[in-house]
């Protein structure tokens, strides 16, 4: 098995696992049940979509999209640490429904 | 020879951390409350980027794609335990309760001792 053909397959092998994942993170954001849950699966939907873009940089060889990999880390922790100050300001999906807080 | 050799263990890195990352997804999917799924994502989902990045750094063959490779390897494993610690601290400030499961809680048993004003 030459180097090649190697990469070639190590990359499809590791795209599907990652594909998948994507998959099972979208179940949990779907389902919840709560804001909190979902919040942590957008957090590791970011991490596997840099995976994804590392993926493709092996595969293609265009090692550019590592920067918008960074970038994306970057972003997930902004966006999960902006949402977490909300639920704190927010308070619980049942304290939101009886009026509570809103 | 060399350069080979980097190829075979970049793309055993790259599908170990996606397995990693799957591994997260299932935890995330099956256990039971909100502070499990956490433990399964920031812990395996971290270790499965980081493991990717790694893999980039090893194939990339090149110090400026290996160094960038690296700083967003240390970038992950400095950001990921604090926006987990964040998210818990605010879910359970705010009053999301761990499953019927748990066991222990000894943060309710310190507010206990002496509340918080």
């Amino acid at each position: 098995m030459t180097p090649e053909i190697f990469i070639d397959w190590a990359t499809m092998i590791a795209m599907v696992l990652l594909a998948l994942t994507l998959l099972l993170s979208l179940v949990r954001i779907v389902l919840g049940p709560t804001l909190s849950d979902r919040v942590l699966a957008l957090d590791l939907l970011t991490v596997v979509a840099m995976g994804f873009i590392g993926a493709i940089a092996i595969r293609t060889g265009l090692w550019l999209y590592l920067d918008i990999a960074i970038a994306l880390a970057l972003l997930g922790f902004l966006a999960t640490v902006a949402l977490a100050r909300y639920i704190l300001l927010r308070g619980t999906d049942e304290q939101v429904r009886s009026g509570e807080r809103r | 020879m060399l350069q080979d050799l980097a190829i075979y263990l970049g793309g055993c890195l790259l599908v170990a951390g996606a397995v990693f990352t799957l591994l997260a997804a299932v935890g995330v999917i099956r256990l039971p409350d909100l502070y499990t799924r956490m433990h399964a994502a920031s812990k395996a989902g971290a270790v499965g980027g980081g493991l990717i990045l790694l893999a980039v750094a090893v194939v990339g063959q090149d110090a400026a794609v290996s160094m960038r490779a690296i700083i967003g390897i240390v970038f992950l494993l400095l950001t990921t335990p604090i926006s987990a610690h964040l998210l818990a601290r605010a879910s359970y400030i705010s009053g999301y309760r761990a499953s019927s499961a748990t066991l222990i809680d000894e943060l309710a048993e310190k507010n206990e001792k002496n509340p918080t004003p």
